[in-house]
């Protein structure tokens, strides 16, 4: 790297400031894919592949992608919950990386849930 | 790169990387890799995380969950379970003393939420070795600031507004020491960036040049731009590898970036920085001697005035700022002097980094708003103390400072409160006391740094801290006479006043204030050959308390002096002709029986040898 000017410098910034977005970053949307010894085993792990090459591709910024335990539905798997906002959480069975893509083209940036994919809308009652 | 979903944020400070925190980050990738997740989870290794009685330590991002206590053989599961199935892994989370929940997210534990962070902005968030990630947390930005839209004159004025402070102890005004500097006709100038920390249990300067050591160049940067300098040395001392390397690595990134040498930013200002190592003599702290030292001559201080503004390093005007006023800079730049003028009391702004030791439970490094209390920083940050023990004093500024009484928890924290109750400042260290520690025993151990770290130049420190150390070491012997109290205290007084640099004025410190709040145990020890901490060696002595002992034998095979007696369901007994006093025994029987006992400034029980143990039979079970 050559020695920067000022200008250099703030655009350095600007392409550094994503990389550690993860750190310091407010999220609007979390995507959590179920990955139980179930989930893994009907293939989540290329679910999750999916959804983080949609994420570099969106370059979105504010979009968390996670995993979590067995969702309860082996049967369903691989399974993935998408919270919006303040909409109310999405879970999708039987994912396989197409449906992913269109999800996340349709629910997560376009903001319109997928009914087709979609188990239900909502979560089950804690406690 | 694919975008990771998980940052594994591994605290690599001093502490941690003593805790092994470099093994536990091969451990970690080679697990990551059998798993497949070496795209999808990133391992960056941070600076001091400030938590460090957890340590080794990491926190899992985006989710901020922290995990303390690690252990190589922890990974294994952590990796499958949290990196791979999003399972946060409970046992490894924090868990407060006698509370059974732990508390997973790093911003719920009471440690971290009463901090307010400035200096310490970017601790654990990057990684310090990587300029890039400083520039990505707006590192740089005050600079631009400075070089773009900002006179000399107007930075000077704008540090004065801030009310920022000296932090490396005597609290001058940054802005005022600045002025001075860069009225002088004289040139060059040069600014010196001091990291040569001394006090025992004190590791703030360490930490910053470790976790963030960008923040003390551009704040350095900048205070070079004010005064008007070209060059710059940053003096730390050579017993901080660590610290040394990564402000090594810094500096040399900066110098890449075209943010240290020739026409900074193309901006037609130019500064250089080079890293000068001490080898570690207290004395180097005061600026004087610093000076002297860098110049390769004896580090002894000298008179001042002239003060190192007017007439410093090389005959120059130099400006001496400790490391944690530098990296407060850029935040003061940044932000302005009005914002950073509210935080804090009437005459302390901002906020300032402590490392709380001692018997406290959470023990770590913590920066805090000025006109906290010490009781908000005891028993919500730290916890509180261990053991169920009574909190009793606590010494600020290292073996400068002195004893602050429990009486006085109340006490708002800044510059002049702590020198009205006789302590000060100082850098920032805080040894946290319980009702085991015996005051006079403590006023001894800081007198044995002073006394050993004196330079000998003046007298009065170098033959008074030897004086006064003599009283000391008879009265925790139990050989106290009358008037000793009285002398010490008059000779404390006498080497205040005709001492010369900051160590001679300051070492009878912790004598006259635990001397002032702790008189009676002063007095126990003298008139009733009594430490009522029951901790000087030669006033007290264990002995088993015949009604406790279980005989389990367990003192007796510990005993390193094989000074007790006992058989199976015989009761034990300390024969006091062998004992060492090492407390072993009392370390090791059990709580439950909790047999073994400290006595002081009475006769201590004979107990006969041969009496067997009274077991109670146990009450049977109802069926």
């Amino acid at each position: 790297m050559p020695r920067m000017t000022i200008e250099e410098l703030r655009a350095k910034r600007e392409t550094v400031r994503k990389g550690i977005y993860l750190r310091e970053g407010e999220f609007t949307c979390r995507i959590t894919i179920h990955m139980g010894t179930c989930g893994i085993a009907a293939g989540a792990r290329a679910i999750v592949s999916t959804f983080l090459d949609e994420l570099e591709k969106s370059r979105r910024k504010d979009i968390m992608v996670t995993t979590s335990g067995c969702a309860g539905l082996c049967s369903k798997e691989p399974m993935a919950t998408i919270e919006l906002g303040d909409h109310p959480p999405v879970k999708y069975i039987e994912l396989t990386p197409e449906k992913t893509r269109k999800i996340f083209a349709e629910h997560v940036l376009g903001g319109n849930a997928v009914p087709a994919f979609a188990l239900g809308i909502g979560s089950e009652k804690g406690g | 790169m694919a975008t990771a979903r998980i940052e594994v944020m591994l605290c690599t400070g001093t502490g941690c990387v003593a805790g092994g925190a470099f093994r536990l980050k091969e451990v970690l990738e080679a697990e990551l890799a059998k798993h497949g997740l070496r795209e999808e989870v990133s391992v960056i290794p941070t600076g001091c995380n400030g938590f460090c009685g957890q340590g080794p330590l990491m926190v899992a991002m985006p989710e901020k969950i922290f995990y303390g206590w690690l252990k190589p053989e922890s990974i294994p599961y952590l990796v499958e379970e949290h990196l791979l199935k999003g399972r946060p892994v409970k046992k490894l989370m924090f868990t407060p003393p006698e509370k059974k929940e732990p508390i997973p997210l790093l911003s719920e534990i009471p440690f971290f939420k009463k901090q307010r962070l400035l200096v310490l902005r970017n601790k654990g968030i990057i990684d310090p070795e990587r300029i890039d990630d400083y520039i990505a947390r707006d590192g740089y930005t005050a600079l631009e600031k400075v070089l773009t839209s900002m006179h000399p004159e107007e930075i000077i004025e704008e540090i004065i507004a801030s009310g920022l402070r000296g932090r490396g102890g005597a609290g001058f005004p940054t802005g005022i020491k600045w002025k001075v500097c860069r009225n002088e006709q004289k040139t060059p100038k040069y600014i010196i960036c001091n990291c040569d920390e001394g006090d025992p249990g004190a590791f703030m300067d360490r930490s910053v040049f470790e976790s963030d050591p960008h923040s003390v160049i551009e704040g350095q940067t900048i205070a070079a731009y004010a005064i008007g300098a070209s060059h710059g040395y940053i003096y730390v001392r050579t017993e901080y590898p660590l610290a040394i390397k990564r402000m090594q690595l810094a500096i040399q990134q900066a110098r890449e970036y075209g943010l240290l040498g020739e026409n900074i930013l193309d901006s037609g200002f130019s500064f250089n920085l080079e890293i000068r190592e001490g080898s570690g003599a207290f004395v180097c702290g005061e600026e004087t001697s610093l000076i002297h030292s860098i110049e390769g001559k004896s580090p002894e201080p000298r008179q001042r005035p002239p003060f190192p503004a007017q007439v410093g390093i090389w005959g120059c005007p130099t400006v001496i700022n400790n490391v944690e006023t530098l990296a407060t800079v850029p935040v003061i730049i940044n932000r302005g002097a009005e914002w950073f003028s509210k935080i804090g009391t009437a005459t302390s702004k901002g906020t300032k980094i402590f490392s709380l030791v001692g018997k406290i439970n959470n023990t770590g490094l913590i920066e805090v708003p000025m006109g906290i209390t010490l009781r908000e920083i005891i028993y919500e940050i730290g916890g509180g103390i261990p053991n169920n023990r009574k909190f009793k004093a606590v010494q600020t500024g290292g073996p400068s400072g002195g004893c602050i009484p429990a009486s006085l928890m109340d006490l708002p924290i800044d510059y002049e409160s702590l020198t009205q109750a006789g302590s000060m400042m100082g850098s920032g260290g805080m040894i946290v006391m319980d009702e085991d520690t015996c005051m006079v025993d403590v006023a001894k151990f800081f007198l044995q740094f002073t006394n050993d770290e004196s330079c000998g130049k003046c007298t009065t420190c170098r033959e008074g801290s030897e004086a006064l150390l003599e009283v000391l070491t008879r009265i925790t012997n139990g050989e106290g006479r009358e008037g000793d109290i009285e002398f010490l205290e008059e000779l404390g007084q006498a080497i205040k006043d005709a001492s010369m640099c900051g160590l001679g004025t300051t070492l009878p410190n912790p004598v006259l204030s635990t001397i002032r709040y702790f008189r009676d145990e002063y007095e126990a020890h003298l008139t009733y050959k009594r430490c009522p901490a029951k901790a000087c060696k030669n006033l007290m002595a264990f002995w088993i308390d015949p009604a406790l002992c279980q005989a389990c034998l367990i003192c007796k095979r510990e005993c390193p002096a094989e000074s007790i007696y006992g058989e199976k369901n015989i009761i034990h007994v300390i024969d006091q002709t062998k004992c060492t006093k090492c407390g072993t025994c009392f370390d090791v029987c059990p709580p439950r029986f909790n047999a073994i006992k400290k006595i002081s400034g009475e006769p201590i029980p004979v107990v006969e040898r041969g009496i067997p143990v009274e077991r109670k039979k146990k009450a049977p079970v109802p069926v």
